[in-house]
């Protein structure tokens, strides 16, 4: 079980693993995340599903070489087992049929977006999404998102692909022709969906955002994953992980998560010592 | 005549003290804090039981185990025949030997206790449990399968012993486990250095042997549901999972970097072993000022906790006085020979942070004390304009625990009381639904580990009859 049996880098430092997990495959649905554990050592980390394949019972989850445990992760290959897998986690998207609706997704969040886009597109919705990255060697899934998207807006920071500029500059570009949008989902990092609910709210579009704080144990129990949701004080792993966009307060999230950065930093550092042969 | 002789002899004989580590030392390491009895203090301890023809000290005890029987065998040297009477009645016997507040239980009752101090039930039921775990294995006896099928919901204190007692029934027990691993707060919860994990994962490893199917990673009300494992060949569903879910004081600061609530501290430390960071992955970290709120046995689990990962200053802030704390006498006074620091009748009212969103000090008013309220406990009363600030760097909140609603909210049909516990008939511990059963902290609200362990053994009992009639 959780074994990978397919592995694929979608961009330097991130990849694509598609994970034996039945169960959860079974059972999950968009916007839903998985926790899981490396080793017996391992921590456990939250990760949004990017895709699942209910006939297989696979799982698939986007990861992006940014700390200790995603570095393990992102050097894992076929056949490599997680010592833990645990989901699906947290509360579904809601879908129905909106008419019009945009799906952003900045850098890694694309990934997430992936499934709610197709589902909101199953349900009948005119599909646009806005994809953004630094640069167009790491803009990943463009071709799934094209799949089940009715247009798709690209915006590179370095303006290598598409619009240059954020995904907010995308954004402006699909109100700019008129479109009338009803939801918007953004998911990314977190400044970029401060900057997505601050450019939706005076235009009055409900803007949904997908959380990722620090959790533990997912399931309601530590309380780490709260964050502050229309001034009340909200677990992300099991109310969320999407809120209303315009209720959250981004600037106390964004503190949150920097709580361990010196730890995670240590960790980084050993570990890259150990590649290198190192003692520590 | 002789008897009387003979009682008065064992009268004389002093209460044997149990060693432990040295405060000063343990107060900076995690290995277990009280050390056991050696065989020789264990069986003059146990030369102190009267053998009372009708025992009280069984009446005091949730799972009722045999007292007199197997202190009698400590008491002639049988160490391994006095973990296997142990055993008869308790599925986690080294546990509850470490844990059990045995001062208000089966100690509270024994006669030797009216003039003089009790036999010392609980460090005996260690000696003779932690005997039978080094050893030998635990012998297991074949059992006829009933071919009935029951599912536990949490691997905890109430989940464990019921699955004990169904296995020795005969019936096929599944656990499902949301976390990675089994135990439930004998793992996340209560700290290395009261309950080693190696001794809960022992005791565990009996009940697999036992037959007991143990699933990690199982998160019933999203992976499955109640009435998907009826629907799936389940005779009888138990529910104990717990009080998982942390109450906050709701003040001001309460989000700030360095707040934590007990469940996440301890959880980090513990199930994590964030106290072995680096090496093992999940960080947990305090600053050189600790302030716990609360003063149960988990805010002293958490402030003992805290002093061990380096704190210099650790104080657990409770708005009563002495008298009224919550928890144990024994985690009180070991808290506070390690350098705990207790601010009574002292009120936290606001968490004030820096501007990087971390705190940065604890706001609190003093108290008094008025008149006795309804529960007749003397009511804690605000001074008015006796504001004070302690400087701080970690708060970890302890106020105590609800019912998660993961299971409750998936099951239609189940009947809740207000506070979202589930309502059981109290013989049966069965719940609204047929087939369905309760016990623990998810049926009483947050208590203590043998409580739930009685319920779960109750539960067992309700269940067997159950299938009896199906």
């Amino acid at each position: 079980m959780y074994r990978v049996v397919k592995k694929r880098l979608l961009a330097p430092a991130i990849a694509l693993l598609e994970v034996d997990a039945p169960a959860v495959a079974a059972k999950v649905e968009p916007g839903q995340f998985v926790i899981v554990r490396v080793d017996e050592m391992g921590e456990r980390i939250p990760l949004t599903v990017m895709d699942f394949d209910r006939e297989k019972g696979t799982i698939t989850i986007v990861v992006q070489d940014v700390g200790y445990s995603s570095a393990l992760i992102t050097a894992m290959n076929e056949g490599d087992k997680f010592q833990d897998f645990v989901g699906p986690l947290g509360v579904a998207s809601e879908i129905e049929n909106h008419g019009t609706v945009v799906c952003i997704g900045g850098g890694l969040g694309i990934a997430p977006i992936y499934p709610i886009a197709r589902a909101l597109k199953e349900a009948g919705n005119h599909v646009i999404s806005v994809l953004g990255s630094r640069s167009a060697d790491l803009m990943i899934l463009e071709d799934e998102m094209r799949a089940v998207s009715n247009e798709v807006v690209i915006a590179t920071n370095d303006g290598s692909q598409g619009v240059k500029g954020f995904v907010t500059d995308g954004l402006a570009h699909v109100i700019a022709q008129g479109h009338q949008v009803k939801v918007i989902w953004a998911i990314g990092p977190m400044v970029m969906m401060k900057a997505v609910v601050d450019y939706t709210r005076p235009l009055g579009i409900k803007t949904i955002v997908s959380m990722n704080p620090i959790m533990v144990d997912g399931t309601g129990m530590c309380g780490a994953c709260r964050i502050s949701v229309g001034n009340e004080t909200k677990f992300a792993c099991v109310d969320g992980p999407e809120f209303d966009g315009h209720l959250v307060d981004f600037d106390l999230a964004m503190k949150r998560l920097a709580f361990f950065k010196d730890e995670e930093n240590r960790a980084k550092a050993r570990l890259e010592c150990d590649h290198e042969g190192g003692h520590h | 005549m002789a008897e009387i002789v003979e009682k008065a002899k064992k009268v004389k004989i002093p209460r044997q003290d149990m060693p432990c580590q040295d405060p000063l030392v343990r107060a900076h390491n995690f290995e277990e804090v009280a050390l056991g009895y050696t065989q020789e203090t264990a069986m003059q301890e146990a030369k102190r039981c009267l053998q009372c023809k009708k025992p009280l000290c069984i009446q005091g005890c949730p799972v009722e185990v045999l007292i007199p029987d197997f202190i009698k065998k400590i008491a002639e040297g049988e160490f391994e025949e006095s973990a296997r009477v142990l055993k008869i009645k308790n599925s986690l016997p080294a546990v509850c030997g470490r844990v059990c507040p045995q001062e208000v239980q089966c100690e509270s009752k024994c006669i030797l206790g009216i003039k003089g101090e009790s036999v010392a039930i609980g460090r005996l039921e260690r000696f003779a449990a932690d005997f039978g775990m080094k050893s030998n294995e635990a012998k297991i006896e074949t059992v006829e399968p009933t071919g009935k099928r029951v599912a536990i919901i949490g691997a905890g204190p109430a989940g464990l012993a019921c699955a004990g007692d169904l296995a020795k029934a005969g019936h096929a027990v599944t656990i499902l486990e949301a976390l990675h691993v089994a135990g439930g707060v004998l793992m996340y919860g209560i700290p290395q250095f009261r309950l080693p994990k190696e001794i809960v994962q022992t005791e565990i490893s009996n009940l697999k042997k036992m037959g007991v199917e143990i699933l990690t990673n199982q998160v019933v009300g999203k992976i499955t549901s109640v009435d998907e494992l009826m629907e799936n060949g389940y005779d009888a569903v138990f529910i104990g999972t717990g009080a998982g879910l942390p109450y906050f004081m709701n003040i001001p600061g309460e989000n700030l970097n360095g707040v934590y609530s007990a469940n996440e501290f301890l959880t980090r430390t513990n199930l994590m072993k964030g106290y072995k960071f680096p090496d093992y992955a999940t960080p947990v970290k305090v600053g050189k000022n600790v302030a716990v709120l609360g003063a149960g046995n988990v805010a002293m689990d958490s402030a003992r906790t805290a002093l061990r990962l380096g704190a210099e200053n650790v104080y657990i802030v409770y708005r009563r006085s002495r008298a009224e704390m919550p928890a144990r006498h024994e985690e009180l006074e070991h808290a506070e020979e390690e350098g705990i620091q207790f601010r009574l009748l002292t009120n936290p009212v606001a968490i004030q942070g820096d501007e990087r969103g971390w705190v940065k000090s604890l706001t609190c008013l003093r108290y008094e004390l008025g008149e006795p309220d309804a529960s007749g406990r003397r009511s804690p009363i605000a001074i008015k304009g006796s504001e004070f600030e302690i400087p701080m760097d970690t708060v970890v909140v302890a106020i105590g625990q609800g019912p998660n609603p993961l299971v409750t909210t998936s099951t239609p049909g189940l009947e809740l009381n207000k506070w979202g516990n589930i309502v059981v008939n109290e013989q049966t511990l069965l719940t609204s639904k047929p087939g369905v059963f309760a016990g623990g902290d998810i049926v009483t609200g947050a208590a203590t580990v043998i409580l739930a362990m009685g319920a779960g053994k109750q539960a067992a009992a309700g269940i067997d009859a159950y299938l009896k009639t199906k």
